[in-house]
């Protein structure tokens, strides 16, 4: 019986990293889903992004308070979960506070963790206040409902408690309290048990601890289902961000092919393939749905935190149209994770569930109202391009189903025709010069 | 209209067997929008002051195709980037300036992948670079000295490409007051006009973007508000229009101003 405790942590720890695990394969699994892009350029720059963005905050703090805020509960969830580790080595052989015997530096560890603790504490009622009470325009968005709006206050649920019971298990630990070195904080917590006896103390230490850290994988096992995913893909998403220059869109090599036939003289319409090759379909032309976008267009959707922060500089969206990026990318990830729940089901495969990305989830209005100003991809604090995503329907639209509004076929014609947007002979070209 | 410019055009150039220094792209919009042509004809005398070397394709050059590229279109893109291309590069085209942030995004950004390299400039940092060679001078005592004057940031050349500076240097030049609205350079707001925008109406909403803007603009009080691109131009003068501020407000290219100032 006495190693009951073990043995359930055991059991408890594994079943949390096993679904977590799960859980892993099937996100890979379903990024995988998207096109082949080739991302393998540039390593050393691709590190710097990720070094500055995501470990360094740099984008954040581009908006002081949240950024700072985040700032502090970012440190303080790498920093206190050092604690983790000893919290698991205890669980799994019975041990107590295993590292406090190299005595001194484990005082002044634990003493930056409770500082920290009480720091995110403050920092989460704050971010809780502003979505809450203060209600920042960006959280009340159309697209922030439901799921969306609760997932955001459960996290900062889910710190304020984790934050809570690594004190009071410090504070009601006769033992550490009575090293008298670490607990700049918990001794003053202490007191508020002052008076029950060592063994209530015991059980409500004992209770604290186990909580605090079945929270941490019951939280780790949330991730999967929450916008707090970007704790982790935030870090391959810089990595793997845009590297050229913001208006540069990327070139279709399947339409370069075919435009430079088209403008070859030399080729025979005619021809029939090559004997032994066979005719390929021709490759789909932009997307409609998620297996049409790139995998770091999917692993965009995945780390997308819904901060708002696109939607807010996005001059479609403070003129009150549909369009918000914010919801280009949940809609994306929303859809991925039907597909993904589709293959579940089917053995794997997908089978076709009559849905698709666009119209069942994005529709063409939100399309046509961007300008491609790119403030979104600016604002984005991960390296996140909605713009791309946007533009791939597009082509999609246009390309596959010749449905763009009539003002822009007027448009295409026109620069079929005279070689302009406008319908003017190309010979008036340099009119002006005598005008 | 006025005094004659000199325009020499590409074909001219190659008839008389020499290479000019740049080649001036005009851009659909610069060719036949009659607002955008004043800006086109502006940039032209500060290229004949200065004693620029240059040439334009005249009736060769067509549109970069940027517009149809994105509206979806990337047939028609690259139809008029490689016949865009092909005559660039028989001409043997190294340099291209052009005053449309539109067409310089497409050429610097888009044409390198279809076979089309060139160093590409914006009009306002070739001028800054005459400027800084000693070869375009400007004096601080000008008609705008003083004037206050806020220059609203074309996505393609700010947060599309990084140029912030080289239009806001050159309002320095002129010794005016420049006043920042609150959204410039990286958070600057768009006029409404890019991803093919100008040529649509725009979607059911509460506003029209370049009213939004506009009133970004008028909140620095500005007499002047500065461009750097044909559409923005467009969209802001709209702006200030549905504003009714159209006595008080000018909306001026960044090449207008240099050239006025300089009674050109």
């Amino acid at each position: 019986m006495q190693y009951l405790p073990n043995i359930l942590f055991a059991i408890a720890f594994i079943v949390g990293i096993g679904y977590f695990t799960k859980n892993v394969k099937k996100l890979i699994r379903n990024i995988k889903l998207g096109r082949d892009v080739d991302v393998s350029n540039n390593k050393s720059e691709r590190f710097k992004n990720m070094a500055m963005i995501a470990f360094g905050q740099t984008k954040m703090v581009r908006r002081p308070i949240a950024g700072i805020l985040h700032l502090i509960v970012y440190v303080g969830f790498i920093v206190i979960n050092i604690e983790v580790l000893e919290i698991v080595i205890d669980g799994l052989f019975g041990t107590h506070r295993i590292f406090s015997s190299i005595g001194k530096p484990y005082g002044v560890l634990i003493g930056i963790f409770e500082i920290l603790a009480v720091l995110v504490f403050v920092s989460v009622i704050l971010f809780w206040i502003r979505r809450n009470i203060i209600k920042l325009k960006r959280f009340w968005k159309a697209e922030m409902t439901s799921w969306p709006k609760n997932d955001g206050n459960f996290i900062l649920y889910f710190e304020m408690i984790l934050m809570t019971l690594f004190l009071v298990m410090n504070a009601t630990d006769l033992h550490f309290q009575s090293m008298d070195s670490g607990n700049v904080i918990s001794q003053f917590i202490a007191p508020w048990f002052s008076g029950l006896s060592e063994g209530t103390l015991h059980l409500i230490e004992r209770s604290a601890w186990w909580l605090h850290i079945l929270g941490i994988l019951v939280f780790l096992n949330y991730l999967y289902f929450s916008k707090h995913l970007h704790i982790i893909l935030a870090f391959p998403n810089t990595y793997y961000g845009k590297l050229t220059p913001k208006g540069q869109f990327n070139n279709l090599e399947s339409v370069t092919k075919e435009v430079k036939m088209m403008m070859d003289p030399n080729v025979d319409p005619f021809a029939a393939p090559a004997e032994g090759t066979e005719a390929a379909m021709p490759e789909k032309f932009g997307a409609s749905d998620v297996q049409d976008l790139s995998w770091v267009q999917l692993l965009n959707a995945y780390t997308c935190t819904e901060c708002g922060r696109c939607t807010s500089e996005c001059p479609a969206n403070l003129t009150g149209k549909k369009l918000s990026p914010r919801k280009i990318m949940m809609d994306t990830r929303d859809r991925l994770e039907e597909v993904g729940k589709n293959m579940d089901t089917n053995n794997g495969e997908f089978k076709d569930d009559g849905k698709q990305l666009l119209d069942d989830y994005i529709t063409r209005e939100e399309l046509w109202a961007c300008t491609t100003c790119n403030a979104c991809v600016e604002a984005c604090p991960v390296s996140i391009d909605p713009l791309s995503i946007i533009l791939e329907m597009r082509r999609y639209l246009v390309m596959e189903q010749s449905a763009a509004p009539a003002e822009l076929n007027n448009m295409m014609t026109n620069i079929e025709n005279n070689g302009a947007p406008w319908p003017y002979n190309q010979m008036d070209r340099l009119n002006w010069k005598n005008e | 209209m006025s005094e004659t410019l000199k325009v020499p055009t590409m074909a001219e150039c190659a008839a008389e067997g020499r290479q000019p220094e740049i080649l001036f792209w005009v851009g659909s919009a610069g060719s036949y929008d009659d607002r955008a042509k004043k800006i086109t004809r502006a940039f032209v005398k500060i290229l004949n002051k200065a004693n620029v070397d240059f040439a334009v394709l005249g009736t060769e050059e067509s549109c970069t195709g940027d517009v149809a590229k994105r509206a979806g279109n990337e047939f028609l893109f690259q139809m008029q980037a490689i016949t865009n291309i092909e005559i660039l590069n028989a001409y043997g085209v190294k340099r291209i300036v052009t005053a449309c942030p539109h067409s310089y995004n497409t050429l610097k950004n888009e044409y390198p992948q279809l076979g089309g390299n060139y160093q590409v400039q914006h009009h306002t940092q070739f001028i800054d670079e005459l400027i800084k060679d000693g070869r375009l001078k400007v004096g601080q005592e000008t008609t705008f000295k003083g004037k206050r004057i806020t220059f609203h940031d074309p996505c393609y050349l700010g947060r599309a490409n990084d140029v912030y500076e080289a239009p806001r240097e050159l309002l320095r030049t002129l010794g005016v007051d420049l006043v920042e609205m609150k959204r410039n350079r990286k958070t600057a707001l768009c006029c409404g006009a890019g991803g093919a925008q100008m040529f649509k109406e725009p979607e059911k909403g509460d506003k029209d973007i370049n009213v939004l803007r506009t009133e970004d603009a008028m909140e620095t009080q500005p007499n002047i508000i500065a461009t750097g691109c044909p559409y923005c131009n467009t969209m802001m003068t709209d702006g200030v229009k549905a504003k009714e501020k159209e006595a008080e407000i000018s909306v001026l290219d960044v090449a207008e101003l240099i050239a006025k100032a300089q009674n050109l």
